[in-house]
């Protein structure tokens, strides 16, 4: 039998925690659900909502900062900024199609997962617009680091340890982000037909140029359609107008660059950010893997050789992403192999219950680094009582 | 000065001095090691010169299996460690003390790959920051961030100290552009985090060493992002009757979704002390002077420039001046870089690194201005005004111990004011041990427990660095 427990406020969640440290009863952190099949399976008798901790606590537009506690959907920030012409500049992804779950995905949950779309090529990860957290640690105390200003090195950075601890290091109560200007423009211009290694040194030539490129990723031919290579500018219009020409100009001998329509584009874009694409069929295991970019399609090509991959790039390379059936291990020998010798590493996005108990759903650490995470764990949650289990056995 | 304390130097190891030498002299060849007075005294202070101490040797490892050994044994030995790069805080990070070795990254300074087609270079800690952009300039790359020290300071001290620059509005600050670090922990254990991809797995100790201060391990090697250089950058200078519409002027362009790549502030004394030294063109007749740097083509800089003249008229701009040449972007970001050494050149001064919100500029310049006054002293205003990072130099004289006291105390004032407006204590210099009895105004016990309880993850004895970032009461976690 589950519980969920639903605290309020801050305060009530810090009581929780406590309460349950005086029993040693390990809590599964839970924002919106829809991320709920990331990770390993967490083994836990309660669960702590943070749906309850909800609002925008700051937003000042000409300082380029927004605040909201953990439990404020998503869409409700996206909305806000919109509002005045800004946006969270890493383009954070919307995992429901792929995870076939439903909620709303909260900002709490996007900051612990530390996960970045398209726009991190350019814009940065979800970690680097974060400038500051507050949570309720494993000892049930209420912690902050960081704050509202974009520029801060006072103390140890505990903002950047809780993006992508997935909760195992604390229950965020409130984050703030720097934010950006929502461009005046968008254009994507695409080609048509390249081969996976010929694509990712055109995106490596696109991204190595001076026109701030801010999305590029390579799609497979699927149905019927030929591969694309898709390279997005944005900006002011007078900009972006000049940077399409100048850029069909030096990659002229890639090939030609056509214009997508705007509508089109978008969804485009936000397919490739929420990893839309590899979501059917279903029963098919999907792996993200961050790597050189150059060495991208080569780790493809390694993978394929064994196993039935449909691969799909972003970030000019540097972001693979991976389904192939689950049978046995789902490729993951081979497949980290295949990300190490690219300088990365791999991570199971989507997989059955039974898979991500028996597959490590991270990277496994090496030793020095698996014991530096074993006592960093310690120090937020010396009882292990947080999403116990969840990145690693112990952690 | 003198009213920062350091802790009392271990009497016991004192007293092993001589082993300890022996010690170290059997890992390192004799040029990497140095002993004599005269010859430790070089490392005795950083740039926050006020504090000094001589540590008992310095060592000066070749590479990343001689910081290893050296670092092994000091552990070993319950020996502290000061990791320095070229000795530039401001904060007084690398001053070392009188029981420690110093570790000095200074030898290290070999660029070691570039790879254009990914965007990355690998270097040794001790290569300077400017080093790294001059390397790869001629393929029309740079790393990004600029401190006005880039010329000195080391990739090392940059990310010991997370730091920033002038053009960090747009590029982001250290953190933002390093991709992966070689550490060597404190038992000697050499550690790999992240590397040539755009993220690394598991926890994000790359975030957590990046303005570490040299607490968490010694860093040997790193993996900074390079960037595509803009086809141009054109600095404008925009001289206010007020800082108050300066400050105004700043908070319109954001709002019309332009993201300059600088916006730099200076007030009227900080523009006397670097128009006379670097001769920049700067307007004499204003109160307050925004540097504005666009980049982009020529069409879009103009374009640009366009737009934030508008704004600027909008609001009372007096002189606004282009530049037209090479020249004079030059001069314009000379006199801008120099504002600290212009300032010594007329004054001993310190220079705080507070960070307000930006809608506090108004108020809290005011307040700078009574605290300063209150104390009698003068202060010159640079700051990079686009993300709230204030420097306040305030000038004293160093000869007159009581001035240097006030200096001290003014100082502590802004910065609380700082913490009180929302802001912090440190933007990009760190806190060091300038600011490390300030702590307790921007953290409260339990904040500062979890970060000794991290702290201790890496180092549980103390041996890093261990007079910096931490006020010296209560540290038993
Ligand atoms: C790889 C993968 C495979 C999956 N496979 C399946 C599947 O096969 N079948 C299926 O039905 N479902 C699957 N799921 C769905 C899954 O089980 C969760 O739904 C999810 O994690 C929620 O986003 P959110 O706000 O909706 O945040 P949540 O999903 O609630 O949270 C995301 C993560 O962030 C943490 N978190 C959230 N809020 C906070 C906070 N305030 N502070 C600290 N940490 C927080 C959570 O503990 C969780 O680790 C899969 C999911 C993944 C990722
Ligand atoms: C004139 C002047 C202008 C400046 N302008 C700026 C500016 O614009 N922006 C800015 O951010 N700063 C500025 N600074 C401050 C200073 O230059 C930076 O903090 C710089 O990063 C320090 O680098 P360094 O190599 O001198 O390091 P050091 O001063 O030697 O050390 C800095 C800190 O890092 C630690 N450290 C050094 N090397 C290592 C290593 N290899 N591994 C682990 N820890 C290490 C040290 O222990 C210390 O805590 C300025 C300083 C001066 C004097």
């Amino acid at each position: 039998m589950i519980v969920v427990r639903r605290p309020q406020d801050e305060e009530e969640l810090a009581s929780l925690v406590r309460e349950a440290s005086g029993h040693g009863a390990p809590l599964a952190i839970e924002g919106g659900g829809t991320r709920k099949g990331l990770g390993r399976p967490v083994n836990a008798g309660i669960t702590v909502s943070v749906g309850g901790l909800h609002g925008i606590t700051l937003y000042e537009p000409a300082e380029m900062v927004i605040g909201a506690r953990a439990g404020t959907p998503l869409a409700g920030i996206e909305a806000a900024l919109a509002e005045k012409g800004q946006m969270l500049g890493f383009e954070p992804p919307d995992f429901r199609r792929l995870y076939g779950t439903e909620g709303a995905p909260t900002i709490g949950a996007v900051a612990a997962g530390n996960l970045s779309g398209s726009r991190r090529l350019w814009g940065g990860a979800c970690r680097d617009s974060l400038i500051g957290v507050r949570f309720v640690n494993g000892l049930g105390e209420i912690v902050k680091s960081g704050g509202r200003v974009m520029k801060n090195v006072t103390g140890l950075d505990l903002v950047k340890l809780q993006s992508g601890a997935w909760g195992t290091l604390g229950v965020l109560t409130e984050v703030t982000f720097k934010v950006v200007p929502r461009p005046e423009v968008t254009l994507t211009l695409v080609i048509e037909g390249l081969p996976e290694a010929r694509a990712i040194e055109a995106m490596s030539a696109a991204v190595g140029s001076p026109f701030e490129i801010t999305g590029a990723a390579h799609l497979p031919a699927m149905a019927g359609a030929p591969a694309r290579t898709l390279l997005r500018i944005e900006g002011f219009a007078f900009s972006v107008e000049y940077r399409a020409g100048a850029l069909a100009e030096q990659l002229k001998g890639v090939g030609a660059l056509g214009r997508l329509e705007a509508a089109e584009a978008d969804a485009l874009w936000r397919d490739v950010s929420d990893g839309a694409m590899l979501s059917e069929p279903r029963d098919r295991a999907v792996w993200r893997l961050s790597v050189k970019p150059g060495a991208a399609a080569g780790a493809v090509a390694a993978i394929r050789a064994s196993r039935d991959v449909t691969a799909l790039y972003d970030w000019a390379g540097g972001l693979v992403w991976l389904a192939t059936p689950e049978t046995g291990d789902a490729g993951a020998e081979i497949i980290r192999q295949a990300a190490r010798q690219a300088s990365g590493y791999a991570t199971l996005m989507r997989g059955s219950e039974a898979l991500r108990a028996r597959v490590p759903v991270f990277e496994p650490e090496p030793a020095p680094i698996a014991a530096l995470s074993r006592r960093i764990k310690a120090s937020f949650d010396p009882a292990g009582l947080l999403n116990p289990g969840k990145m690693h056995a112990g952690i | 000065m003198g009213a920062i304390a350091f802790p009392t130097p271990q009497a016991g190891i004192l007293a092993r001095r001589e082993s300890i030498l022996a010690g170290l002299a059997a890992l390192l060849p004799p040029e990497c090691l140095i002993t004599s007075e005269d010859e430790r005294r070089a490392y005795e202070t950083d740039a926050f010169t006020a504090y000094r101490r001589v540590p008992m040797a310095v060592a000066l490892p070749r590479n990343t299996a001689e910081v290893s050994a050296v670092l092994a044994y000091c552990h070993a030995e319950g020996v502290p460690v000061v990791p320095r790069g070229a000795g530039t805080s401001l904060a007084g990070g690398a001053i070392p003390q009188e029981d420690a070795v110093v570790i000095g990254v200074s030898k290290m300074n070999r660029i070691l790959e570039i790879d254009y087609a990914n965007r990355f270079a690998r270097v040794e800690a001790g290569v300077t920051n400017l080093a790294i952009t001059n390397t790869v300039s001629a393929e029309g790359f740079f790393y990004a961030p600029d401190p006005s020290s880039q010329l000195a300071c080391t990739i090392g001290g940059n990310i010991g100290m997370n730091s920033g620059g002038a053009h960090c509005l747009k590029y982001g600050v250290t953190t933002n552009n390093i991709l992966g670090v070689t550490l060597v922990l404190v038992d000697g254990t050499v550690v790999e985090i992240g590397g040539a991809a755009m993220d690394a797995p598991g926890y994000d100790l790359l975030g957590l060493v990046c303005g570490s201060e040299g607490q968490l391990g010694i860093i040997t090697e790193a993996t900074v992002r390079i960037l595509r250089m803009a086809e141009g950058a054109r600095p404008v200078l925009f001289g206010f009757p007020t800082s108050e519409q300066a400050g105004e002027a700043v908070a319109a362009i954001i709002a019309a979704g332009i993201v300059p790549v600088a916006m730099e502030f200076m007030d009227k004394p900080a523009i006397e002390i670097c128009e006379a030294f670097a001769k920049a063109g700067y307007p004499m007749d204003v109160e307050a002077l925004l540097i504005i740097e666009v980049e982009g083509s020529d069409s879009e800089m103009d374009a640009t420039l366009a737009r934030i003249v508008a704004i600027a008229r909008e609001h009372g701009v007096k002189t606004v001046r282009e530049s037209k040449s090479a020249m004079e972007t030059a001069a314009i970001w000379k006199g801008r870089k120099s504002a600290f050494g212009a300032t010594g050149r007329i004054a001993d001064y310190i220079c705080m690194d507070g960070t307000i919100p930006t809608g506090q500029l108004p108020y809290v310049l005011r307040r700078i201005d009574e605290i300063v006054k209150h104390y009698g002293l003068r202060v010159a205003n640079v700051f990079h005004a686009g993300d709230g990072n204030l420097h306040p130099l305030i000038l004293y004289n160093v000869n007159d111990p009581g001035e240097a006291e006030k200096a001290e105390e003014a100082g502590n004032d802004i910065l609380k004011l700082c913490v009180e407006v929302g802001g912090c204590l440190t933007g990009e210099h760190g806190v060091g041990i300038e600011k490390r009895d300030l702590m307790h105004h921007q953290f409260n016990r339990v904040d500062l427990q979890q970060q000794l309880r991290v702290r201790a993850a890496f180092d549980a004895q103390w041996i890093l660095n261990p007079a910096k970032v931490f006020p010296l009461d209560g540290r038993a976690a």
